[in-house]
């Protein structure tokens, strides 16, 4: 992957409204997203994500800091000055025009030859596979093929940067699988930059090169979509994606200068993660598929008494108490008859996966 | 938070487009404002002015301040021994619109609550057409519907001649140019006015409330005053409004229907500047017809808040 | 033997028989004047046959064409004026965020509908009789400004609800298509809102072509529009032709509003 920036966000801030309806979107911002990555801002709704994406476009206007697109500054651009498209998450199709119209609409903005606006226009009806209804109207298509003509008439332009607000939001789920897909190999083909916004965390750990997790105006972590999910670096982040079980531990360092975490009951594991938020109290995350559970507490890492065992399909979610009044989550996969084995009131030990004790920053 | 701090620092960027924005809105609504300026506004402001200007012989105005104008909206000087006496004519006329006025809404609000109910429970896909109905004749020209009124019922109008005709009456019954055919005629061409908002209303009746009301062993009378009346009052309360200002004013309907002599307030303000000359007091007259209108108008808004109030 | 009639929630008895009363009420006066601008006589409770005559006296008044074509001067002028100034006032005050200013813009729009037409009439009557002295000019121009201005908040109304039923992102995917604030309004907004716009200006005509008082009041001699003719002849001994004009002047109200209303349909 080539490591260009494509576009840096430095120290963005957005506020909206004034005075005691002040509404901080986005408190100092800084990201870089680099070329030709498939990039995903992840999180809850009315985390700013969306926001930053229109500050990118240029829809909104910084109230601090710059946004940089190939090193070039382009917050005092308007919208139609910088070489970015949008796909909207309504789409914003023009319902006067017909599907190729919309298509052309950009290049013929941008005052382009006739003949290659025709030729694109055609290019990118077979991109999307909407060449039978390039002069329908865009209110007689399915919300499916809307969704497809709104990437092919942001993509037209042939964007430095492609900016996606939920795109798929409004599809169904066998549909938003199929595109999911789709937008992952058209990225690759077309090599273009793109910043998906998105709240659905599978939906960004499938498609993204990078994430990064927002929540209330600030990003927590920027990383790989395994970087993420296995080393969470804030409890809002491994709560968000995936289930987790969060623990209260110590950390302490050993005579030999390897990092050592006492779990609730006694046991220590040691663990390889290199940032630490200090040796002392900490809290602890530990995803449920990392653990398993054994019969009696010899061989155990944490130990404890289920109290409820709940079947879900391909695996079944054990709770369980431990013994520090602390609920834990196992999950056991419901292959043969592994899983029947365990009931209510059973005393359980867990024995932990190495590497699967993670420690948060806060 | 870095900027908690009250009156925030907008950056430039922001700035700029704040005032971008602000001046495309300024000058577009600009031009308007301009012939609304010159020719609704202004004028208005000009025959305050005018309120307090000595009455030229034939009309017109001599630029000269005087309290004439208003003096003689309340009270009347005899011309010949000076004497002042309350002007008893002006003020019957003020009685009169008022009484027409509220008698009109009543009739109105009689004949609309049942149409505006009938209205909203057709259904859904005929209700337009219904409402179609009731905006057509709105929509039609004043004078010509007032002019229908009055064919039907002169003196030899159909209304008294299939009456003769049938053996009710033997003469004809003066109806034209009466109190009476003032306000039938003003309750033709303002019900509209009241069938709209009630309707607006009744339209977002919730009926499982009605059918709670029969549940609760409330008969239909009981049900209509103890439920539907109170859940559609903001109707009832936009609809006399809309149609009480109207009559007050009206000029057109008392003109044609009333005669010389059943005059309204319009028609007083008029002679003020016909025959009576006297167009300080016309001026005097309108700005008091203005501010009857603005409370009623007034009760009007804090109608809507109340009910913006009640629904959030 | 049948049941009574089965209780319904929604029936209210004697309701229906009341609306019926009132959409009759509202349509037969008209429909008589209608039927009788074909009466062959000249009486006006009496049917003395079928005849076109009362058209073909009023097509041949004189005094009725020099006030149909005031009218219709008049009411074009006004109209086309109003919806421009509508159109432009409206995208200034819709869509943004509110504004100093702003409520005064509103006021200063519905202040035709807000203040009676007899105030306003007179309260003209005395500007123009200044300026009339000042400057000596007589024209129509005086009535095509009184009818502007109380057309506007006509024509506004539709144009507006127009435009907040618009999405906004419309624009905004203009602009980030890189059409110019001035392109994106010419190719998307423009189109948009045209229904609106149309919708605005034939309210505007209908208003403008309706008015009585205003005109009654600000006209000078001899520039009588059709509505202020028929006023002046109500005094009178009145003919049939009265009716026939009424009803052409009913047929215009009605197809021009039912446009309005196809147009609005169409939106949804």
């Amino acid at each position: 992957m080539g490591s260009t920036v494509a576009t840096s966000v430095i120290d963005v801030s957005k506020t909206f409204g004034q005075d005691k309806d002040q509404v901080t979107a986005l408190d100092r911002v800084s990201v870089d997203i680099r070329e030709n990555e498939f990039f995903t801002l992840l999180g809850p709704s009315g985390c700013g994500k969306t926001t930053l994406l229109r500050l990118i476009a240029g829809f909104e206007h910084p109230s601090g800091g710059k946004i940089l697109l190939h090193g070039e500054e382009i917050s005092h651009l308007p919208p139609f000055k910088r070489p970015v498209n949008t796909v909207f998450q309504s789409y914003a199709l023009f319902p006067h025009i017909t599907v190729s119209e919309n298509i052309g609409f950009g290049l013929s903005m941008q005052d382009k030859p006739a003949n290659e606006i025709k030729e694109t226009v055609a290019a990118m009806l077979k991109l999307v596979q909407m060449e039978s209804l390039a002069d329908r109207r865009t209110d007689q298509i399915s919300g499916g093929q809307q969704q497809r003509v709104a990437l092919a008439r942001a993509l037209a332009p042939h964007p430095k940067v492609l900016l996606l607000d939920e795109p798929l939001s409004a599809l169904d789920y066998k549909l938003r699988k199929e595109m999911q897909i789709e937008l992952k190999t058209l990225q690759h083909e077309t090599g273009i930059t793109f910043i998906f916004v998105t709240h659905d965390q599978e939906e960004a750990l499938t498609m993204s090169d990078r994430v990064a997790v927002m929540n209330q105006g600030r990003i927590l972590q920027v990383g790989t979509p395994k970087e993420i999910y296995d080393h969470p670096a804030e409890r809002f982040v491994a709560d968000f994606i995936g289930d987790t079980n969060f623990l209260a531990a110590d950390l302490n360092q050993s005579d030999n200068g390897r990092m050592m975490v006492t779990l609730p009951g006694g046991r220590t594991v040691e663990t390889t993660q290199s940032d630490f938020p200090g040796a002392g109290k900490v809290n602890i995350t530990i995803r449920p598929e990392q653990a398993s559970l054994i019969n009696g507490p010899s061989a155990a890492d944490l130990s404890g008494t289920i109290n409820n065992v709940v079947y879900s399909g391909n695996d079944t979610h054990v709770h369980v108490m431990l013994e520090s009044d602390e609920p834990f989550v196992v999950r056991v996969q419901n292959r043969g008859a592994q899983s029947a084995q365990w009931e209510s009131g059973q005393a359980v030990g867990i024995k932990l996966e190495p590497g699967s004790v993670q420690v948060l920053q806060d | 938070m870095n900027s908690s701090a009250p009156g925030r620092q907008l950056s430039s960027v922001e700035r700029v487009a704040l005032k971008r924005e602000s001046r495309r809105n300024i000058l577009l609504c600009t031009p308007a404002m301009i012939v609304l300026f010159f020719a609704a506004s202004g004028p208005l402001l000009v025959m305050l002015v005018y309120s307090f200007l000595t009455p030229g012989d034939y009309g017109g105005v001599v630029y000269k301040l005087s309290s004439d104008g208003w003096f003689r909206v309340f009270f009347h000087q005899d011309i010949f021994d000076e004497t002042v006496s309350v002007a008893s004519a002006h003020l019957s006329i003020f009685w009169r619109s008022i009484k027409l006025s509220l008698l009109t809404t009543i009739a109105a609000l009689i004949l609309g609550f049942p149409t505006a109910y009938f209205i909203a429970t057709r259904p859904v896909k005929s209700r337009n057409f219904w409402l179609f109905l009731v905006t057509i004749p709105f929509w039609t020209n004043l004078l010509i519907r007032t002019f229908a009124i009055m064919e039907l019922i002169r003196n030899r109008g159909l209304v008294n001649n299939v009456l003769m005709k049938f053996g009710v009456i033997e003469q004809p019954i003066q109806m034209l140019y009466t109190d009476f055919a003032i306000m039938l005629g003003m309750t033709y061409v303002y019900l509209p006015l009241m069938i709209l908002p009630l309707y607006a209303s009744m339209e977002k009746l919730d009926f499982r409330l009605i059918e709670a009301g029969y549940d609760l062993y409330a008969n239909r009378f009981r049900v209509l005053r103890k439920v539907i009346i109170p859940l559609v009052k903001p109707g009832i309360v936009a609809g006399s409004i809309l149609v009480f200002i109207p009559s007050l004013g009206a000029f057109v309907t008392p003109r044609v229907l009333g005669g010389g002599k059943n005059m309204m307030l319009g028609n007083l303000i008029e002679l003020q500047f016909g025959q009576g000359r006297n167009w300080p007091l016309g001026a005097a007259l309108s700005i008091s017809l203005l501010l009857i209108v603005m409370v009623a108008m007034l009760l009007y808004v804090k109608n809507m808040q109340k009910n913006k109030g009640e629904q959030n | 033997m049948l049941p009574k009639k089965r209780f319904s929630v929604r029936r209210l008895p004697g309701f229906a028989v009341i609306a019926i009363a009132c959409f009759t009420l509202l349509y037969a006066p008209i429909m008589i004047l209608v039927v009788y601008s074909f009466n062959a006589g000249s009486s006006i409770a009496v049917w003395e046959g079928f005849s076109w005559q009362w058209y073909s006296a009023a097509w041949d008044n004189e005094m009725v064409q020099s006030a149909t074509f005031n009218s219709l001067v008049i009411a074009i002028q006004a109209s086309l004026y109003a919806t421009v100034l509508a159109t432009m006032a409206a995208l200034g005050t819709t869509r943004t965020k509110p504004y100093r200013g702003q409520t005064a813009i509103y006021t200063m729009i519905n202040q035709p509908l807000m203040v009676p037409e007899i105030v306003t009439a007179v309260a003209l009557l005395i500007c123009f009789a200044v300026i009339k002295q000042l400057t000596d000019y007589q024209g129509l121009m005086y009535l095509v400004i009184a009818h502007t201005a109380f057309c506007i908040p006509f024509a506004y109304l539709p144009i507006r609800a127009r435009l907040e039923g618009m999405d906004r992102a419309l624009e905004t995917a203009a602009a980030d298509l890189y059409a110019t604030p001035w392109r994106s309004f010419r190719q998307v907004t423009l189109p948009l809102m045209w229904p609106g716009i149309l919708a605005g200006s034939m309210l505007a005509f209908v208003i403008s072509l309706d008015d009585v008082v205003i005109t009654e009041f600000v006209k000078s001699a001899g520039q009588d529009t059709l509505p202020t003719y028929m006023l002046g002849q109500l005094r009178r001994v009145i003919t049939p032709e009265m009716h026939a004009i009424s009803t052409v002047l009913l047929v215009v109200s009605v197809v021009i509003v039912s446009v309005i209303f196809i147009l609005n349909r169409s939106k949804n």
